[in-house]
């Protein structure tokens, strides 16, 4: 089907199902429930999680089959937000020309890039990639605020020139970014006994981005060029002597994840038309790094699970409060409730990243395949112990 | 009968060792060219000098009338030399089908081709040519399995697949046997052999086992320190002087 492998197509079905279904699957918790924190079904949030895992798995087609380990991708989730955001000002607030100048303007850059920083490999290329990104950074904050809006950031105003909407968008409102008029922030509310479902535009817009990002990356996996890029990271200097130059191949895979980068940008941007230096910065290229690891490098679904896992940890742990856990522990003696509040504080709340670093650290040591790998080779143990009997 | 590979004239020198000196030699098409000598007599890095690994301080390398000298590893291998490693170069992450598919496809689309939607399950020639090599070998049960889990024996023949199945004009072969039990060797002189015969492709063979360089080689030069003191057919090799001083260390 759609030329994948049975087990390939189900993967993609799986990863339909799972984003189609999100607003339901991710409310688990009734309205107004002791437990309602850790609903994640709300638009913004939804659509964090697919936009990263775009841009998750766009980084795994350049490490998880090449290993070359870029710490600068976010240069091109920030090149395609400032991209995005003046298609938005200069032509139209439709948000389809946003999405596909961000993803060439960020492949663009890719181009660039990557050609010089892929003259080095291991550890000098992982350095050239993230000085890079941070001259990128520190451009976009301060030498190039015609351009990018510096510190404060680049957003849509009200006096925008939109050449292609005319006179149109003249309601005194600073219109807001839309797919054919229909807003990417409209949501429909539906109420199932105490359950409330949000279904919102944007989200399915990039829900169906995403889904269209996969099958991309699953083709590319599968394909003999996909195989060369698995090659490179399992024998580089044999592969010349094969008769394949090796550069060609790895730039390919550097621009076609920068794409995905700026992909993830321009659709971020529609989202919400605010683009800052700091979606440059060091530490979103880290993250996508950390998506990637957490949810297993070289696997096809991995990344997705990997982003999803991460901005829940940001979104959700980090709303939990002393109040709550209090709430949580009253039903326990006075003293022994303190002291599980006191053992508890230090990871959630502003302690989140603690819990993620822990987790990370046990991922890494006892699952090095991710929590894919892992669940993987759970599955073969299983099933070869049944075929066994 | 015209000359495959002309060496005229190469020096190598690593700091203060003369490891090649001045080494001539003439390896004609369709031949197995066997390249003998005691250890450290320089024969792996003549070998290095062929495919671009090392580069000579002087001479000259012609394949067909085409230099090898300061070209990429990847366009010497284009133009139709292959090589097989002393110690076994593979891709161990990948299985053994994948390892042999990839200088099928290097040897089918050239140094680079972007074919990123095109399923490797639809490459089915790609995938004929890989399993019939690896038939030939005796490699047929062992198609799916990775390769970094095989025997060094194995992995000797797995690089043998690796350079036949790209059919090329010249094949340079560093010490094929070395690991292989005796059935594995005697197997591996009848595949080399049949090949030599059948597809006409043009050999050289750096080898310990005199049994491998005697059932295989109609020509045999050998190297000592650096430079070839003798180059003569197989039955005239054994008797000469020379080579009995070179291996039995007359010259101390």
């Amino acid at each position: 089907m759609l030329g994948l492998s049975r087990r390939d197509f189900l993967t993609l079905l799986f990863v339909l199902v799972l984003v189609a279904a999100a607003p339901i699957l991710m409310n688990p918790f009734p309205e107004g429930s002791k437990f309602a924190q850790f609903n994640a079904g709300y638009p913004d949030l939804m659509q964090r999680f697919v936009i990263f895992g775009i841009f998750a798995v766009g980084f795994n087609i350049l490490f998880g089959l090449t290993g070359y380990l870029s710490f600068g991708h976010a240069a091109f989730l920030g090149a395609g937000s400032y991209a995005g955001v003046w298609m938005l000002k200069l032509l139209t607030i439709n948000v389809i020309p946003a999405i596909v100048v961000s993803t060439l303007v960020a492949g663009v850059f890719a181009l660039i890039i990557g050609f010089i920083s892929l003259r080095r490999s291991g550890i000098y290329f992982s350095i050239l990639t993230l000085a890079f990104a941070q001259m990128s950074f520190a451009l976009a904050a301060s030498v190039l605020t015609p351009i990018t809006g510096g510190e404060t950031g680049l957003q849509t105003a009200l006096n925008d020139p939109r050449i292609l909407d005319g006179a149109a968008s003249g309601t005194g409102n600073i219109p807001a970014p839309a797919l054919f008029g229909l807003e990417m922030g409209h949501s429909w509310q539906v109420k199932m006994g105490d359950w409330l479902w949000t279904f919102n535009v944007g989200y399915y817009l990039s829900a169906l981005v995403l889904l269209v990002a996969f099958y991309i990356s699953i083709r590319i996996f599968r394909s003999p060029f996909g195989m060369m890029l698995k090659a490179v990271k399992s024998n580089n200097q044999r592969l010349s002597y094969t008769g394949i130059s090796p550069r060609p191949y790895t730039l390919a895979a550097f621009v076609i994840s920068g794409m995905y980068a700026g992909l993830a940008g321009g659709l971020m941007v529609s989202m919400d038309p605010l683009a800052g230096a700091e979606r440059m910065q060091w530490t979103a290229s880290g993250e996508v790094v950390l998506m990637t690891i957490l949810g297993g490098v070289g696997t096809l679904i991995g990344p997705v699970l990997g982003a999803g896992l991460i901005k829940y940890f940001e979104n959700i742990f980090s709303k939990i409060n002393d109040n709550l856990l209090h709430q949580w522990f009253a039903f326990m003696p006075d003293g022994l409730e303190d002291f599980m509040v006191t053992i508890i504080h230090p990871f959630v709340g502003k302690g989140w990243h603690l819990t993620l670093g822990l987790m990370f650290m046990l991922v890494v040591i006892f699952l090095p395949g991710g929590l894919i790998g892992g669940l993987s080779s759970l599955y073969n143990r299983v099933f070869r112990r049944s075929k066994a009997h | 009968m015209s000359a495959a590979l002309e060496v005229r004239g190469v020096n190598k020198r690593f700091g203060g060792l003369q490891a090649l000196d001045d080494v001539n030699l003439t390896v004609e098409e369709g031949r197995i060219h066997a390249i003998i000598g005691p250890n450290g007599a320089g024969k792996s890095t003549l070998l290095n000098c062929f495919v671009g690994r090392l580069t000579p301080d002087s001479g000259s390398v012609m394949f067909h009338g085409q230099s090898l000298l300061g070209i990429q590893p990847h366009q010497i291998n284009q133009a139709g030399v292959s090589r097989v490693f002393q110690t076994p170069e593979i891709f161990s992450d990948l299985t053994v089908l994948e390892n042999v598919m990839i200088p099928a496809l290097a040897h089918r689309d050239g140094i680079f081709e972007f074919n990123a939607f095109k399923p490797m399950s639809r490459e089915t020639d790609i995938r004929q040519r890989a399993v019939d090599v690896l038939e030939d070998l005796g490699m047929a049960d062992k198609i799916d399995m990775v390769a970094a889990s095989m025997s060094r024996g194995d992995k000797r023949r797995l690089e043998m697949a690796m350079g036949l199945v790209q059919d090329p004009r010249l094949l340079l072969l560093d010490e094929p046997t070395a690991g292989m039990s005796r059935a594995d060797t005697n197997n591996t002189i009848d595949v080399l052999r049949h090949i030599g015969d059948s597809r006409g492709i043009t050999m050289i063979i750096i080898e310990h086992d005199m049994h491998v360089v005697f059932s295989l080689a109609d020509r045999i030069s050998v190297l000592a320190q650096g430079t070839v003191i003798v180059e003569d057919a197989p039955e005239n090799i054994k008797g000469n002087a020379k080579v009995q001083e070179a291996y039995l260390g007359g010259a101390h």
